[in-house]
């Protein structure tokens, strides 16, 4: 991402945000509420357009065409699930969608490692709000993608879930692939971050390795950070 | 990892559409019996010495068929608005036209499963002597139901993130629906008469180019109605 902004009218969501996730790294992005954390996540999907500014995934200007969709994987606010299909519908469709080879496997594979297969023929809606995530977290994951975009992952889930989510990063990490979290769970993100950027008004006003950050410190440092402004 | 081809997508979309609809059945049960309870409403408000069935059984139809049809035009995007769905498919890498072929396909299964039962209701309630005619009045069913299913697949793309998706579908779409509705209850008064499929000749070649230019058109304006 290099200068990326976005207005909504006369406010400005995001001003100017330069940030770079190597493959296999994590990148995990803290601010209060407004910052602009979600419309950083929506341009990156290719939900949203840029007002300026320019960002690419493995060399690929966004949003572009199915090429570079087919990269992203994306945990939004909302499931993006169709509550009267079943875990295992749902996941089955998205996978066909994208493409995958084998797409009752790979959706069996994905809901196993997020611990619902057990679960797999129940219609979303009678889904717990937690399990529910975890679908979601699994329906972002069963194309492997080479972007994991995750806004909030951690909502609702129970220490299992947040497991299964991080088993699938780390996966992720593992076969090259690149992911940013955005959340306001610090202790959840700093376990998983292989970066850690703090996005206050729109700006980057804190970026920096997770090696160098002592998770302890870290919790007060924002909190003082976002209490003077950024 | 393989691509996904615009009809392999559509189809797709299809299927998954008729799915939610077969579990939720919101929309079709809705539909049919608004479009039987508006046969019987026509039927009693007929007055057979007046106007013969002959006459006032192929109007009704297809009235009833574009009221109806509007309750599932409405549902179609209206569904991916729950938990954002929508975003789930303008994120797969497929042509935003994949997905307006997919919702049209699923809106015409619908229209064409409204009609299975409302054209016998009509025939059966107006005592309309189909005959022969049954197959030119199922074609004439749906060539007219591709044109409805375009133009208002397009419509409730277009209004489904306005606060009245609802009222306005109706207000939008129903002009453009005037041809195909005047053309196919033309058409069906012709067949009922018992006359030669020919003299609708007219009639049903401009249900075919309707349906030809809108399918196209609306095809090709579905990804403009899709706000980034």
């Amino acid at each position: 991402m290099t200068g990326l902004s976005r207005r909504f009218g006369r406010r400005r969501a995001l001003d100017g945000v330069t940030l770079t996730v190597g493959p296999g790294d994590c990148l995990a992005i803290f601010g209060p509420n407004g910052a602009g954390k979600s419309t950083l996540i929506r341009i990156l999907a290719g939900l949203l357009e840029p007002s300026g500014g320019s960002a690419r995934i493995a060399g690929l200007e966004l949003p572009g065409g199915p090429a570079v969709r087919g990269m992203v994987g994306l945990v939004a606010h909302h499931s993006m699930l169709y509550p009267a299909l079943t875990a295992r519908e749902n996941l089955v469709f998205v996978a066909q969608l994208f493409g995958v080879r084998n797409p009752r496997a790979s959706a069996a594979a994905a809901l196993e490692r997020v611990g619902v297969l057990d679960r797999a023929d129940t219609p979303v809606r009678s889904l717990s709000r937690g399990l529910q995530q975890r679908v979601a977290i699994a329906r972002a994951a069963v194309h492997a993608p080479r972007l994991l975009l995750l806004d909030e992952p951690f909502t609702g889930l129970d220490p299992d879930g947040c497991a299964g989510l991080t088993e699938i990063l780390a996966e992720r990490r593992r076969a090259g692939g690149a992911s940013i979290v955005v959340t306001h769970q610090l202790a959840d993100a700093l376990a998983l971050a292989t970066h850690v950027a703090v996005l206050y008004d729109g700006r980057v006003v804190r970026y920096e390795p997770r090696g160098t950050v002592d998770p302890d410190r870290y919790a007060d440092g924002y909190r003082e950070l976002v209490a003077a402004g950024g | 990892m393989a691509g996904t081809s615009t009809w392999a997508a559509a189809l797709v979309i299809a299927r998954k559409d008729v799915a939610v609809e077969v579990r939720t059945r919101a929309a079709f049960l809705s539909a049919t019996v608004f479009a039987l309870l508006a046969a019987a409403i026509f039927y009693y408000a007929w007055d057979p010495t007046a106007v013969s069935s002959l006459d006032l059984a192929p109007g009704v139809l297809w009235v009833i068929f574009t009221f109806s049809g509007l309750l599932g035009l409405n549902r179609s995007f209206g569904a991916e608005l729950s938990e954002r769905a929508i975003d789930g498919l303008l994120t797969a890498p497929i042509a935003r036209e994949a997905i307006f072929l997919g919702k049209a396909l699923a809106n015409l299964a619908f229209l064409i499963g409204v009609q299975l039962i409302a054209i016998p209701a009509v025939i059966l309630l107006y005592n309309v002597p189909v005959g022969r005619a049954l197959w030119g009045i199922a074609a004439v069913g749906l060539l007219a139901a591709i044109g409805l299913v375009a133009v208002g697949t397009l419509f409730s793309a277009m209004v489904v993130n306005t606060r009245f998706a609802e009222l306005l579908l109706p207000m939008v779409a129903l002009p453009f629906f005037v041809p195909v509705i005047m053309a196919a209850a033309q058409a069906t008064t012709t067949l009922v008469a018992g006359r030669p499929i020919a003299e609708a000749g007219g009639w049903i070649r401009l249900l075919g180019a309707f349906d030809l230019v809108f399918a196209a058109a609306c095809t090709v304006a579905y990804p403009f109605t899709i706000e980034r």
